[in-house]
């Protein structure tokens, strides 16, 4: 019998390497998922590269992480808010590496990695800072960037409900990188708020299917 | 001289977007353009980070940290909107699906170039977001912001200082004292929304005005 349900947070995330790739989903804290990456803190893999849209709100989840001094390179679109303080202060020191990358962009080169996509031409950024050094192209009279797929070795996504199978549905807006972070990454761990019996989601209304979810834990099994 | 409000200039190009238009509202300024639609007219709102039909913000209580907006605001979804994920949701901008996007701006040129996403200040740590998505995010691409600079500088350009976002992407721009159409042949004046003379409002801008024809 197939079930890729885990027991507990911490189990989930035990085999995560120094050195790692981590996608971690959410825009803010909506679809941030803090137990996940609270596992993970505690776990202790270190020298991790994350891709996530922001760099941290406040001094919980993703900043927690940062500020524990995991994390060598942020993969992102927005990390400079109002509480960005622990990003802004590791930035500041050079103890980050940061790759800024447009949002569309950035969501276009995780759904191509999850696709199977070897790079692709996008008009966003030409002509800019963030284009510079890159291939451009000229396409029926319009102007290309060539941008490449980000693969990871993990994703940490926050999920609604899932099943023994990985089958994903999401609630509201916290949806937003869950999707295409769960394609691109080798093993995709999704933490749901309840886990449900087979054939309990609408195979119609399914917004993951299982074949791109690995593990599924309850989010307050620690 | 008469300059408008900030609200002023939302409802100015609130009366430009029309029922059943596909439409973002940058962060900031652009943002209050949706309290400005009439009740009656309906525009789907998108916002990137995965809903269409964005309603109002909720009543006080009412929040939702799982439904936001792209500034991270609590709002609302009207019957009948949807969410998607981040892919979908940029492929609706990039993929030339919406009709307009407003959005604030730093300076745009006279050819329509666009910078608002970074001063290009040493010490920034740069945020890009989705600004260069959202420039080229919709067939028509309007610019809100004021006319001018705190110190009087013309924010319209001959050409942008400040690093770019998008190139040639901006079709129209309104400011507190002008609505002016980017053509080919350069910027054309729509409208004076002040009690200035076509002169004067040339005086106050950085590049060649045309007469509407």
């Amino acid at each position: 019998m197939i079930n890729k349900t885990f027991a507990t947070l911490d189990e989930a995330v035990a085999d995560v390497p120094d050195g790692a790739t981590v996608m971690i989903g959410g825009f803010g804290n909506a679809g941030m998922p803090s137990e996940l990456i609270d596992a993970l803190i505690a776990q202790g893999a270190r020298e991790l590269t994350i891709v996530n849209n922001n760099a941290g709100n406040g001094d919980t989840g993703l900043a927690a992480l940062l500020k524990a001094k995991r994390v060598r390179k942020i993969i992102c679109s927005f990390p400079r808010q109002t509480d960005s303080h622990v990003f802004d202060a590791l930035y500041r020191a050079g103890e980050i590496e940061l790759e800024l990358t447009p949002q569309g962009n950035l969501a276009e080169r995780i759904r191509a990695a999850g696709a199977g996509i070897g790079g692709f031409f996008t008009p966003t950024g030409y002509g800019t800072l963030l284009a510079e050094g890159k291939e451009t192209r000229l396409i029926d009279g319009r102007h290309y960037v060539l941008e490449a797929p980000i693969h990871a070795d993990f994703a940490l996504i926050k999920a609604l409900r899932g099943d023994r199978w990985g089958n994903l549905v999401y609630r509201k807006t916290a949806r937003n990188f869950g999707p295409i972070m769960a394609m691109a990454a080798k093993c995709a761990i999704a933490q749901v708020s309840e886990i449900v019996e087979l054939g309990e989601l609408d195979p119609e209304a399914i917004v993951t299917p299982g074949i791109f979810v690995q593990r599924v834990v309850k989010q307050e099994n620690k | 001289m008469k300059r408008l409000t900030r609200d002023q200039m939302a409802a100015r190009v609130a009366r430009d977007i029309s029922e059943g238009a596909y439409v973002n509202l940058g962060i900031g300024l652009p943002t209050m353009v949706a309290n400005h639609l009439p009740r009656d007219r309906e525009v789907f709102l998108h916002s990137e980070n995965g809903l269409l039909g964005m309603g109002p913000a909720p009543a006080p209580g009412e929040e939702d940290e799982d439904l936001i907006n792209a500034g991270k605001q609590p709002v609302t979804l009207l019957t009948g909107g949807a969410y998607f994920h981040h892919a979908d949701s940029f492929a609706m901008m990039r993929g030339g699906h919406l009709d307009i996007c407003v959005l604030g701006a730093f300076q745009v040129s006279v050819s329509g170039d666009l910078a608002n996403w970074h001063t290009g200040a040493p010490d920034a740590i740069p945020a890009v977001g989705g600004a260069m998505d959202l420039a080229l995010g919709a067939r028509d691409v309007y610019v809100m912001m004021e006319h001018q600079t705190k110190s009087g500088e013309s924010k319209v350009v001959a050409q942008c200082t400040y690093p770019l976002t998008a190139i040639g992407c901006v079709s129209r721009i309104y400011t507190d004292l002008a609505v002016l159409d980017v053509t080919p042949g350069g910027l054309s004046v729509r409208e004076i929304l002040s009690d200035i003379s076509f002169e004067e409002l040339q005086q106050l801008t950085g590049v060649p005005l045309l007469r509407a024809a």
